[in-house]
């Protein structure tokens, strides 16, 4: 029966796995409504209590992170050794090192103290989360695997095979989102699931809402004759042969079938083996996360007042403070968007906006008609539009709401040929998507260098009409920086950034 | 090891899982239900009217002449019957005049400090509980308030001297042809009356600066945007600003490099201080003394336009009172 027990496990495991690496194929689909896709990353109780905690306010899609609230008060962290795929990548380097852990096995899953450090973690988050900041999806694992497997890994297996078409989806960064992951991963080859002992702060969350328990490991003391082969595979480091530390228990339930003498059971209402979930947490330590905590905001945003004119942010983004509030740094939006343009900031939105979504035109645009990264953002920091909310595809402008505006576009006449070299070029005006165009063509007849006359046209934008698209700029023929480029001046999402008067004119 | 599980063992069990679910499940309910921190600025409210009712024995405008700027004053709100008809005892006044840039009371770029303070004296003696003096300048708030010399007469008369500085914006309905909302200092929303101390100048691209265009330094936010239609903003302020009074100084008027000037070539001297109850009529009257027609000013048209006022008060014959000497 224990034997069988593991066997159902890795069957869920796999299954999540599976589901996981689908929601991400399934986000750059076109059928993407009829899947609700970021019905997994919302099943992820941090990431809503930190937006309840930073924003005051909860997506609704958001509470179904309940479920996973309700099994932890069931069986305790089964999210960790059954669900989060985190875990199973975790679960299976570890595998794959096992004989590089040399060392009786008693000694490397013994529960250390540096294991605190997530719920230290967990606190100092909590606090800037409650400042009102997102940075708290950093650390989150479903945000964590999807950002990494979304703008660094699959990246990198389309780059090798060859298959990322003849486009391939580049991200700035990349070498660093993958270097972290895969540097978690290495860490298996020492201790056993060391991000899901010792940082994972999901992990201490549902820690310490497994303090409450019904079922859980109980350990037969008559039976046990202390061999500790019960720690043999066991993931969690949460020691069942001392006194069973069920806030780090991942509820394997690999006690069950290495012990010989069958002497573990998860049973209902099993005694509490050791208080406080078997984690003291030195009133110090948590002083000092929770100072470290309250600390990150000011320091942020003594750092960077707010995102620099190149932190495009998507059709639909909330005003910047509550888009950073909001926003837990997933990468689902990159991973949707169907041009590459949505990039992983790395300085662009400043350090708080460390991983936020930003639009780079050279590498793509913001597809007229497309909607898809606010479908896909599972706390509605981005909003889900739709075409006609959008309204960049609009047929009929009379009585609509002003269409959505993420940037404008500015010429740089010293780069443009028409106007710096009296080179004909109509590029931006040939693919300016709004109607009427932002971009038109002044007649104009001009004498070349070597003395021709030309009849040529030159762009001039009209910035009430541009939306911020960066079609122009993605496909200016001139190289390096483009001779038209867009910077979120005159976003729509900031009421009070615009810098005309919204060509309202008497 | 017996098997038998224990009542109160359970029983905590129980009521912690039901603690932890129901607590989170109780903040998810509030967290689906509340408006959240970051919601939008609540629908903006707008400035109230602060005029008075108009009496028909009563001038719209008087014009007071003379050398004494503080006589000047005293004796254009004599004609229009004392500063008891417009501030009642109790009240909290907002005074504004232009105080917008690093310029010295004789360069003439601000409002002159003895007009502000004759004003700010008359309120107080009328029984103003607070009278408040304040704009959102140009150059650096505390300089030019320092050195424009009316934030020493001003509080020497009285009057509380608020910097923009440090002050509270709040966005305000403007329901105009440009303007639909504004950031305004909130003092003006509190205040019960509004009374517009405005100096004459020349503008380039407005033509005429006087008690108009004044309203924008009750503005924040970016307002350079309002360049790009001047006179349709300057006519929505003057639209959703009504004040109770308006107290033109023509000790000196600038003829040329307005706003700014600087030189003393640049001013007139002309000597003589207006108060009235009808904005438009004040502009129409202030524009005579730069020499302009109120009808080749696009702003005080389009104002008459709209029924903010009437130009005929102040080009036809008005009220003169001399003031001393």
């Amino acid at each position: 029966m224990p034997e069988l027990l593991r066997g159902f496990r890795r069957v869920y495991q796999g299954y999540f796995l599976l589901l996981f690496l689908a929601a991400l194929a399934l986000m750059s689909d076109e059928g993407l409504r009829r899947v609700p896709v970021r019905m997994l990353l919302q099943l992820d109780p941090l990431s809503a209590a930190a937006v309840l905690a930073s924003s005051w306010l909860l997506p609704a899609g958001l509470a179904t992170a309940l479920v996973v609230v309700a099994i932890t008060v069931l069986f305790g962290r089964a999210f960790c050794g059954w669900i989060c795929p985190l875990g199973t990548l975790h679960q299976l380097a570890s595998w794959l090192t096992r004989r590089l852990r040399h060392g009786p096995y008693q000694r490397a899953n013994r529960w250390r103290p540096h294991f605190r450090l997530k719920y230290l973690l967990l606190l100092a988050l909590g606090i800037a989360a409650l400042a009102g900041t997102g940075v708290v999806g950093l650390l989150d694992p479903l945000s964590l695997a999807m950002r990494s497997f979304a703008s660094a890994l699959l990246p990198a297996v389309h780059a090798a095979l060859g298959t990322g078409g003849t486009r391939p989806r580049t991200f700035g960064g990349a070498w660093l989102t993958a270097g972290v992951f895969l540097g978690l991963l290495a860490a298996n080859r020492w201790i056993v699931r060391w991000w899901c002992r010792a940082l994972c702060p999901l992990g201490a969350l549902l820690g310490l809402a497994a303090r409450t328990a019904l079922f859980r490991i109980q350990v037969d003391e008559e039976r046990c004759n202390a061999c500790n082969r019960c720690a043999r595979d066991c993931q969690g480091g949460d020691e069942p042969f001392a006194k069973h530390r069920v806030s780090e228990c991942h509820v394997c339930l690999n006690c069950l079938s290495t012990c010989p003498e069958g002497a573990i059971r998860f049973k209902p209402f099993a005694r509490a083996a050791a208080p406080a979930g078997g984690v003291d947490l030195p009133r110090r330590q948590l002083i000092g996360a929770a100072l470290a905590g309250a600390a990150v905001v000011p320091l942020l945003r003594a750092t960077t007042a707010e995102a620099g004119p190149e932190a495009i942010r998507p059709p639909g983004s909330l005003a910047e403070d509550a888009f950073l509030a909001r926003c837990v740094r997933c990468g689902a939006c990159v991973n949707a968007c169907p041009t590459g343009a949505l990039q992983p900031s790395l300085t662009t939105a400043g350090l708080e906006g460390l991983y936020t979504p930003v639009l780079v035109p050279r590498r793509g645009w913001c597809e007229p008609s497309c909607t898809r990264c606010g479908q896909v953002c599972p706390t509605a920091a981005i909003a889900p539009l739709t075409p006609e909310t959008k309204g960049w595809t609009r047929t009929a402008s009379a009585g609509a709401q002003r269409p959505v505006k993420i940037g404008t576009a500015f010429f740089d006449w010293g780069r443009c040929l028409p106007w710096a070299m009296a080179i004909p070029c109509v590029v931006c005006e040939e693919v300016c998507p709004t109607s009427p165009k932002a971009i038109t063509l002044e007649p104009a007849a001009l004498t070349r260098p070597d003395g021709r006359a030309v009849k040529l046209g030159r762009p001039r934008i009209d910035p009430d009409l541009c939306v911020g698209c960066g079609l122009c700029e993605a496909k200016c023929p001139v190289a390096a920086p483009a001779a038209v480029r867009v910077t979120r001046a005159g976003e729509s999402r900031d009421a009070r950034g615009g810098f005309t008067l919204g060509g309202r004119l008497p | 090891m017996s098997e038998r599980v224990d009542r109160r063992l359970v029983l905590r069990r129980l009521a912690g899982a039901g603690i932890v679910l129901g607590g989170s499940g109780g903040l998810a309910w509030l967290g689906l239900a509340s408006r959240g921190r970051f919601q939008p600025a609540p629908p903006a409210r707008a400035v109230r009217d602060h005029r008075v009712a108009e009496e028909a024995s009563r001038p719209l405008l008087v014009v007071a002449r003379g050398s004494d700027p503080t006589a000047m004053v005293t004796a254009a709100l004599a004609g229009l019957g004392g500063m008891a008809r417009f501030v009642k005892r109790g009240e909290t006044v907002l005074v504004k005049p232009n105080m917008a840039w690093d310029r010295t009371p004789e360069q003439g770029a601000n409002t002159h400090p003895d007009v502000v303070a004759e004003v700010v004296r008359q309120c107080r003696a009328a029984g103003a509980a607070r009278v408040i003096v304040t704009d959102n300048p140009v150059h650096d708030a505390g300089r030019v308030a320092v050195r424009s010399g009316i934030a020493s007469a001003a509080s020497a008369a009285g009057a509380e001297l608020l910097s923009a500085a440090g002050a509270t914006f709040a966005p305000v309905a403007i329901g105009g042809v440009v303007l639909s909302s504004w950031d305004v200092l909130a003092a003006v929303l509190q205040a019960d009356r509004l009374i517009n101390v405005p100096v004459v100048k020349h503008h380039s691209l407005s033509r005429l600066t006087c008690g108009l265009k004044n309203h924008m330094g009750l503005l924040g936010g970016n307002r350079g945007r309002l360049h790009q239609e001047i006179h349709a903003s300057v006519v929505d302020l003057a639209a959703a600003f009504r004040p109770t009074l308006t107290v033109v100084d023509a000790t000196r008027v600038m003829l040329r490099n307005g706003p700014t000037g600087g030189r003393l070539d640049d001013l007139k001297a002309v000597n003589a201080v207006a108060a009235g109850t009808d904005a438009v009529a004040c502009e129409a009257w202030a524009a005579r003394q730069l020499g302009l027609d109120p009808f080749d000013v696009p702003s005080i048209v389009q104002a008459e336009g709209r029924g903010l006022g009437r130009v005929a008060a102040g080009v036809g014959p008005v009220t003169e009172v001399g003031a001393g000497a």
